[in-house]
């Protein structure tokens, strides 16, 4: 079921270094793609039907057909900020493979035209960064980056900057302001980073795993490439599985996989005595699925999409029947108040309402008519701000308060919840 | 007053010629000063910053005051930030802080009387598969029981 075409020798240590990479099959296909032309890997790209994997889905060879058909220099950015509660593959994949980021990188830059990379990683990563910036110099050591990349005639120069702790700096626009030196507030688009991007030239933002699955795609073909998953969601993903399941982790599999099959097949399942209540498949941001809808649901931007979710980040939070709905919610809303920047007010003031409300029901205060209230606030804030940070808010409510409605009236009539017996204040004095 | 050391000081300006544009060294240099001066950012810092990266000192406080990683009052000699994200509530991450600090005695956001610790719940880490977990200055520490987490802190020097 796992199909490691990432991560298939993230095992070895030796893989971490320019030796072990190389030993296995590391930077051949830089060899091959410096000799192919730059728009017959992007139209290769385009062809695998390679998607976003920080949690968009955006056709990654379409992205960067958007950029301008001259010589404008233009950047190419990796997001490496991972922060959607439940995503920690990017870490992995950093840590185990620093190299194949890299190769994936100077591929890229080669293809869209670009001289300078950055790789944005959050402030917190500290391991992970010391690995990329080891990477980094061996690589320039190597003659793998810098002037005349193994005589190609290509220059490209790659740095490694660290955020300093912001959920939102994982948003493109945010980024770009992050590392532009600013407060990490997102931008209007258009212009789209693409044309207006980082200090205002043409920027592609792509993630870890996006830049990475570039490497196979060129090394096997896209053909080859969309033999695995589905015909709208090709290839293969990296799943962090998390929560109430015995085995949790880092999965790679391929698109469309039965998400009952990574729940139980490979993650163990649930502790004896436990039932799968409910999980979230993309991201804390993603709407929450009920365990009948887990029976539908597979592992596809299309699958969960029909559902009402999304596929996000491939963060597949489960959740088992000793849980509170209402308590989850409660941690969720405290971070999206927490990481909401400020620029907009239906985001800034919405998240915190959501909070306060939540919590006022855990504390024992909350009235029936606030259930209601949730709602209504959350319907005011999607699709009204800069940035796709209020929506993300917003479903999991709206997904919470309609799939599990009962144990928030439970809540409000008896003042403590339905599920655990006792109070918030019991719970976490 | 605040300075930074030759050495910091030569960092900062190595940072300042690092980038395409000097902001950018605005997080790298606050992260510098930080660790400077026993892991917070004062006043004093950022007018200080202001003055050797010739950078408005609003600019410095609008970064060192947006992010979560720059610590705007004293903390301990060691900051155990505990995860209380989803993934890690779901494995007993709000218990373990709250164990933590108890065991501890001390308030989360608060430093204990001898100086040598603050507790703080903090947003998803990214240990998610590996939960529950805390970050003690640089390091993660990860599949935790509150017995292991106390048998790690009792063992820093």
């Amino acid at each position: 079921m796992e199909t490691k075409l990432l991560t298939e020798h993230y095992e070895k240590d030796e893989f971490r270094g320019l030796d072990g990479y190389k030993k296995n099959g590391g930077y051949e296909v830089l060899k091959k793609a410096l000799k192919m032309q730059p728009q017959q890997i992007i139209d290769e790209v385009k062809a695998s039907g390679l998607r976003g994997r920080g949690g968009a889905g955006f056709s990654t060879g379409t992205k960067w057909g958007f950029l301008p058909k001259n010589g404008e220099p233009r950047y190419l950015l990796c997001n490496a900020d991972e922060g959607e509660p439940g995503t920690c593959k990017d870490r992995v994949m950093m840590e185990r493979a620093p190299h194949q980021l890299i190769e994936g990188m100077i591929i890229s830059g080669f293809a869209i035209g670009s001289h300078k990379g950055y790789i944005y990683i959050r402030g917190e990563y500290f391991y992970p960064r010391r690995v990329l910036e080891q990477a980094v110099k061996e690589a320039y050591a190597a003659g793998l980056l810098g002037k005349n990349i193994l005589g190609s005639g290509f220059d490209f120069d790659l740095d490694v900057y660290s955020g300093a702790g912001a959920y939102i700096c994982g948003e493109e626009t945010a980024l770009i302001s992050s590392l532009e030196g600013k407060k990490g507030q997102p931008k209007l688009k258009p212009p789209f980073p693409a044309v207006q991007g980082y200090l205002r030239k043409p920027t592609i933002v792509n993630n870890v795993e996006t830049l990475a699955a570039v490497v196979p795609i060129i090394r096997d073909g896209a053909a080859a490439y969309k033999k695995f998953g589905t015909e709208k969601s090709p290839g293969t993903k990296l799943f962090s599985l998390s929560g109430n399941v015995v085995k949790p982790g880092n999965y790679e599999i391929p698109l469309g996989t039965p998400l009952k099959d990574l729940i139980f097949k490979i993650g163990g399942g649930m502790k004896p005595g436990r039932k799968l209540k409910a999980c979230i498949p993309g991201g804390s941001s993603a709407p929450v699925l009920t365990a009948e809808e887990v029976e539908k649901a597979n592992l596809d931007y299309e699958s969960i999409a029909s559902l009402g979710s999304m596929l996000g980040s491939g963060a597949v939070i489960v959740i088992d029947d000793s849980q509170c709905m209402v308590d989850l919610l409660g941690v969720l809303m405290h971070f999206y108040s927490h990481e909401s920047c400020g620029q907009c007010t239906p985001c800034r003031e919405g998240t915190g309402w959501l909070n306060k409300i939540v919590h006022s029901i855990l504390t024992g205060r909350g009235r029936l008519q606030d259930i209601d209230l949730l709602i209504k606030v959350a319907d005011n804030m999607k699709g009204r701000t800069i940035c796709a940070l209020s929506d993300a808010a917003a479903l999991p409510v709206l997904s919470f308060v309609s799939k599990f409605r009962d144990e928030f009236e439970y809540y409000v009539r008896e003042g403590r919840s339905k599920v655990k017996g006792t109070s918030y204040a019991e719970m976490h004095h | 007053m605040f300075q930074l050391s030759t050495e910091g000081l030569e960092k900062v300006k190595k940072e300042l010629k690092r980038y395409e544009t000097r902001e950018s060294a605005i997080i790298p240099s606050l992260f510098i000063a930080q660790e400077e001066n026993k892991g917070w950012i004062s006043e004093e810092v950022i007018h200080y910053l202001s003055n050797v990266m010739d950078i408005p000192a609003s600019r410095i406080a609008e970064v060192a005051t947006f992010y979560t990683m720059f610590n705007l009052k004293p903390v301990g000699k060691y900051h155990v930030q505990v995860c209380t994200n989803i993934s890690c509530c779901l494995n007993g991450g709000r218990e373990l802080a709250a164990h933590i600090a108890k065991e501890l005695k001390t308030d989360f956001g608060q430093m204990t009387e001898d100086g040598r610790f603050t507790v703080s719940k903090v947003e998803c880490l990214g240990s998610c598969s590996t939960a529950p977990m805390m970050q003690v200055n640089d390091t993660y520490h990860e599949n935790l029981t509150p017995e292991s987490a106390m048998n790690i802190l009792r063992g820093l020097k």
